[in-house]
């Protein structure tokens, strides 16, 4: 996913001579080396000092440039996050920070380099919206969404490498709906980001049992569409939401929310990393199943 | 030097009335403490400390658009980065006329659109700055927009002494010098006073400033803060492709007796008797 972006990032800016690439010492992955190359005063490396990334993100915009702050997500997000808050959220700029690999898919680098809480930390700051992609297609609409929108700051949370497409016969990206990539009567899954691949072999799994399933991207994390929920809600005998996030904060506790509101009577089953710091290491997957995210464990427990 | 820079070299070369600078900032210092008298004003000697540095960039320094110095049309930018300060800044921009007498009366009232830190959207106001540590990475920003799409737009901005203790302020110092942001010219209002005790008694090794920044790949000078022409020379003298840092050598809560180095007043408003004493010093004292 990340050299999607890179490649549609790279395309939007030099289109777009106002777009500027700012990153903290990550590799530029091809396309983006290229824009280094095509634009060079467009694109600046400040090394390792993401308090400046983001400063002169938010000094940019204020100027009328169109900034992306890029970098791992843990450093493009926590390591600056006064920054994110003061200079991007409350002067509210058209700034894009871009969180890549986000979630535990940095899974033999330890707990410094996950992101388990960012879509909480980001949806809480106000003016900020916030888009997780579900696979590489996905990542191009959000990413060229960002670079044309001149409303406010964004939180793009993208996953790195070899995630399959999922979105090439589902309906339109729009931002600030969701998304359903399948349509289907009984069960309803609601996810956002890399995790969805999972969501959608869960699907399979229930399909194999004789349900009928909706896989839906809920791309656009914040703002929610409340009323996509909630017809969601009341069209499934059961709703699922896996998120690769803690309990507090992401989809799950929100769609919660909605349920109760509207005092919805479908059963309701979430599934999210837990409320602890992960200390083992292996695949992605070894990670996830490790806070009880697995199809199997899934299927187990919503049979 | 590069066709920008020498281009900036040129419009910075105006004469300088000292004179008049020295009237103006009698005329700042007694409107902030006019203001006092009416909402209880926080951070007036760190004002005091920077009124001379704020002044000399507004009147002296910031070339003109179609509107003045403040504009849509001007070429040039100011922050606050020591936040603190804006009461020196809102008086000026209402002296300046972006600013009008009714905003400053409102000041830090439920009517009124102007609190104890600059707010980014209030005329006049570039950034929204109070947190310490942000204003230089927002101006090195602001200044890089202007060079990289080869516009003449100066940078200017003023820090606290304690404010350069943030990591944040040297990432921006290390990536300014590095990227060859000539049009970022930043200024230390180096009091020598923070929220708790001296910035020499705290860090000692903050000393000499001078050659930190020049350590960093800046021009730096160190002026009289308190001297008009003295910040204006440091700034139109100056040569070569760096960004510039003046570390201006000040007094907190300068031009009032009993203001001066006493860390209370980093807060405090005068009450009426003070209040009449202050006004009578700034009369009083030499043109």
């Amino acid at each position: 996913m990340r050299n999607t972006f890179s490649k549609t990032l790279y395309e939007c800016a030099v289109a777009d001579p106002s777009i500027y690439i700012v990153v903290a010492d990550i590799s530029p992955a091809g396309p983006m080396a290229e824009f280094q190359k095509h634009a060079p005063e467009r694109f600046i490396n400040v090394g390792v000092a993401e308090q400046v990334m983001i400063g002169m993100c938010a000094g940019l915009a204020l100027k009328g440039c169109q900034p992306f702050a890029y970098t791992i997500a843990t450093f493009s997000l926590y390591r600056p996050f006064e920054m994110v808050r003061d200079d991007l959220g409350y002067q509210n700029l058209p700034v894009t920070v871009v969180g890549m690999g986000a979630g535990v898919i940095y899974s033999t680098l330890g707990g410094t380099h996950h992101t388990m809480e960012d879509v909480a930390v980001a949806s809480a700051i106000p003016n900020f919206r916030v888009l997780a992609p579900c696979d590489p297609l996905e990542c191009i609409e959000a990413t060229r969404w960002c670079a044309r929108q001149k409303e406010g700051p964004v939180y793009l949370r993208i996953g790195k490498a070899g995630e399959p497409n999922l979105t090439a016969g589902a309906a339109p990206f729009v931002f600030g709906k969701l998304r359903y990539l399948q349509r289907g009567e009984d069960v309803c899954i609601l996810t956002y980001g890399v995790i969805t691949a999972k969501a959608l072999e869960l699907a399979k799994a229930l399909a194999e049992q004789g349900k009928s399933v909706s896989v839906v991207s809920c791309h656009t994390v914040k703002p929610l569409d409340r009323e996509g929920i909630i017809d969601a809600l009341r069209r499934h005998k059961q709703i699922i939401v896996i998120e690769e996030h803690v309990p507090e904060g992401g989809l799950a506790s929100r769609v919660k929310q909605i349920a109760w509101d509207i005092k919805a009577d479908c059963d309701l089953h979430t599934f999210t990393l837990q409320d602890e710091f992960i200390h083992n290491y292996g695949s992605h997957d070894d990670l996830l199943a490790a806070h009880g995210i697995a199809v199997p464990k899934i299927l187990a427990a919503v049979s | 030097m590069t066709a920008l820079a020498a281009k900036n070299a040129t419009n910075l070369s105006n004469a300088f009335d000292v004179a008049a600078a020295r009237a103006r900032c009698k005329r700042h210092r007694k409107r902030i403490l006019e203001m006092t008298q009416s909402v209880s004003a926080l951070h007036v000697g760190g004002a005091f400390s920077a009124t001379e540095i704020v002044d000399c960039i507004y009147y002296g320094l910031m070339r003109p658009g179609a509107a003045g110095v403040v504009g849509k049309d001007a070429p040039d930018t100011f922050l606050m980065s020591k936040g603190h300060g804006y009461m020196i800044q809102a008086v000026i921009l209402e002296d300046l006329g972006v600013l009008k007498r009714s905003d400053l009366a409102a000041y830090c009232t439920p009517t009124g659109k102007l609190g104890v830190h600059p707010d980014y959207g209030i005329p006049g106001i570039e950034a929204s700055t109070g947190s310490l540590g942000h204003g230089l990475s927002l101006a090195l920003g602001m200044a890089y927009a202007e060079m990289s799409r080869n516009r003449i737009g100066n940078v200017y901005t003023v820090l606290s002494d304690g404010e350069v203790q943030e990591g944040s302020t040297w990432e921006a110092t290390l990536m300014a010098s590095s990227l060859k942001v000539r049009n970022l010219i930043a200024f230390i209002d180096n009091n020598d006073m923070q929220s708790l005790g001296f910035t020499h008694v705290t860090h000692p090794s903050f000393y000499p400033v001078v050659d930190k920044f020049r350590a960093f790949g800046w021009d730096c000078v160190e002026v009289n803060g308190h001297d008009s022409l003295a910040i204006y020379n440091a700034v139109t003298s100056r040569k070569g492709d760096r960004p510039l840092m003046v570390n201006c050598k000040t007094t907190k809560g300068r031009g009032v007796s009993y203001m001066e180095n006493v860390p209370m007043w980093h807060y405090r408003s005068p009450n009426k008797a003070e209040y009449e004493q202050a006004i009578r010093e700034i009369d009083e004292a030499a043109e």
